[in-house]
């Protein structure tokens, strides 16, 4: 027997997910990441699959607030059930408020940081986590705080605007983007 | 996707229910803290389990305690990276080792991963962190299932590298851990955690679980970490070294430097301890002493960057670790 023959799949069971202030009840296989369960099980594929081993950053969300990588966040230790609650979950698609965009949105848009848009749910979740815990970070906390999403388009230097862009508008500020940023210097 | 094998699931509430559950398992049982080093190895298949003993619900293994200046601080295993990077008591009396908790991967394993699992990350190698078709492909290597080193194909051992950045530095500084077992509990130091072997590179027993960290007392010493890698965003070290000075005055009381990345274990610079203990402090005396780290980092072709270049880095390393506790 080779020493990786693996048992056969075991039965779905029931868990409750917390996902975007929504309570959903589902039947998802024990051994599944929450990665899986938000697109495979709930449909919910703005969360997106990358590396998978905790290298890119791309599957970031938000548990109980803290930005964690769901492909190595077992569905099993979020999920509600007989022995405790559900813990809260933030995925891409809760950050907009109804058909309003969430600033971290509305920057990433209008100032490119967004390109393929493959990395951009898990930055802007990251992001979101940094601007509530400190709501006017310098380039160099962002830089940080932002050191484990990995883009391959951007260069990074839009998306640092973009998050800068952002907190000055969840500040109340009325901050356009700089000229040489939208038209280059 | 790449996904995980499946497993039966435990979530014990106490320590001493986690290891009885363990030992009721089987050979194939293991437990799991953060799991950003065993879901990984797990979804390439290189290590396995019937059983995933999870931590996450152990109270009583979170948490930081105690005085540091009074020699009693101890962090519960399950504490994350996180929260010991951003604890104003450790990092006011223990500074040097929120340094390497900090260079510790990407923020976002750091919110994930625990000091327990950072001391027994398992050790790494270039033909060994790979998926299970790229390892199929050459065949595999003795520490998963196969006969042959690939880094040292005549080699009855292996090579995998000590690859934690927490290791050098708490072995460094004199830590010690608490480990339980069905039998009961030990103590030993961090030095003594680990062995000079790929596979087996732990003295903990399999059926022990390492409960709690406890850190020296703070003071009339000082320590550094320095660290190599590629990027500054998340790499894991290819050369970090963990330096710990103890001052009488103008002359080096005693010392330690470990050395991590070079070999199976954090390697003692021994040449450059004797070099250095009882004498006066000069910038003289400290670089000649870190030139002698130099034979002892036995680096070998199985981690990023080339081994010449990190095996050169060691002693400018050393002597820059040891610089920053001397205050060169």
């Amino acid at each position: 027997m080779s020493p990786h023959s693996e048992s056969p799949t075991p039965a779905k069971q029931l868990g409750v997910f917390h996902v975007n202030g929504e309570t959903h009840e589902v039947a998802f296989a024990p051994h599944h990441t929450l990665l899986e369960v938000l697109r495979e099980d709930l449909g919910l594929t703005g969360t997106t699959h990358g590396c998978e081993l905790g290298e890119c950053g791309t599957c970031t969300v938000l548990v109980d607030g803290t930005p964690v990588l769901s492909c190595l966040t077992l569905a099993l230790e979020v999920a509600g059930g007989a022995d405790g609650d559900p813990r809260p979950i933030e995925t891409i698609e809760g950050l907009a408020d109804g058909p309003n965009l969430h600033p971290l949105q509305d920057a990433f848009a209008d100032l490119g940081a967004s390109q393929c848009g493959y990395c951009s749910s898990g930055f802007m979740l990251t992001a979101n986590a940094l601007l509530r815990d400190d709501p006017a970070p310098d380039r160099a906390k962002i830089r940080t705080a932002l050191a484990g999403n990995i883009c391959r388009c951007t260069g990074y230097v839009k998306i640092f605007e973009a998050v800068e862009l952002a907190a000055a508008r969840l500040r109340g500020e009325a901050r356009q983007p700089a000229r040489e940023t939208l038209y280059g210097s | 996707m790449l996904r995980l094998p499946t497993f039966r699931y435990h979530r014990p509430r106490t320590a001493a229910e986690a290891v009885r559950i363990l030992a009721e398992s089987g050979p194939k049982a293991r437990f799991v803290a953060g799991g950003t080093d065993l879901y990984p190895n797990m979804k390439r298949r290189h290590q396995s389990a019937e059983h995933l003993i999870s931590l996450a619900r152990v109270e009583e293994l979170r948490g930081i305690d105690g005085d540091g200046p009074a020699g009693t601080c101890t962090i519960g295993a399950m504490t994350t990276l996180r929260e010991i990077e951003r604890d104003p008591r450790i990092g006011a009396w223990y500074p040097a080792f929120v340094q390497a908790v900090a260079s510790v991967s990407s923020p976002l394993l750091r919110n994930m991963g625990t000091i327990g699992g950072n001391l027994l990350l398992d050790t790494r190698c270039n033909y060994y962190n790979q998926t299970e078709e790229w390892r199929a492909s050459i065949d595999f290597c003795m520490k998963e299932r196969g006969p042959i080193c690939w880094v040292a194909p005549g080699s009855p051992r292996c090579y995998a590298v000590q690859s934690s950045d927490t290791v050098p530095l708490l072995c460094a500084i004199g830590a010690e851990v608490t480990l339980l077992s069905p039998g009961g509990e030990r103590r030993v130091a961090v030095d003594d955690l680990y062995r000079d072997d790929g596979i087996a590179y732990l003295t903990k027993r399999p059926d022990e679980l390492l409960t709690r960290v406890h850190l020296p007392a703070s003071g009339a010493w000082s320590a550094a970490y320095h660290k190599l890698r590629r990027r500054g965003s998340i790499d894991f070290p290819v050369l970090g070294v963990g330096a710990w000075v103890a001052r009488d005055g103008e002359r080096i009381a005693d010392v330690r430097v470990r050395i991590g990345g070079v070999g199976s274990m954090p390697i003692h610079a021994t040449e450059t301890e004797a070099m250095l203990r009882g004498q006066p402090v000069t910038e003289e005396l400290v670089r000649a002493a870190a030139e002698l780290s130099f034979k002892p980092a036995r680096t070998m072709d199985n981690t990023d960057s080339e081994v010449p270049y990190r095996k050169k880095m060691a002693p400018i390393f050393v002597r820059r670790a040891l610089s920053e506790c001397l205050g060169l």
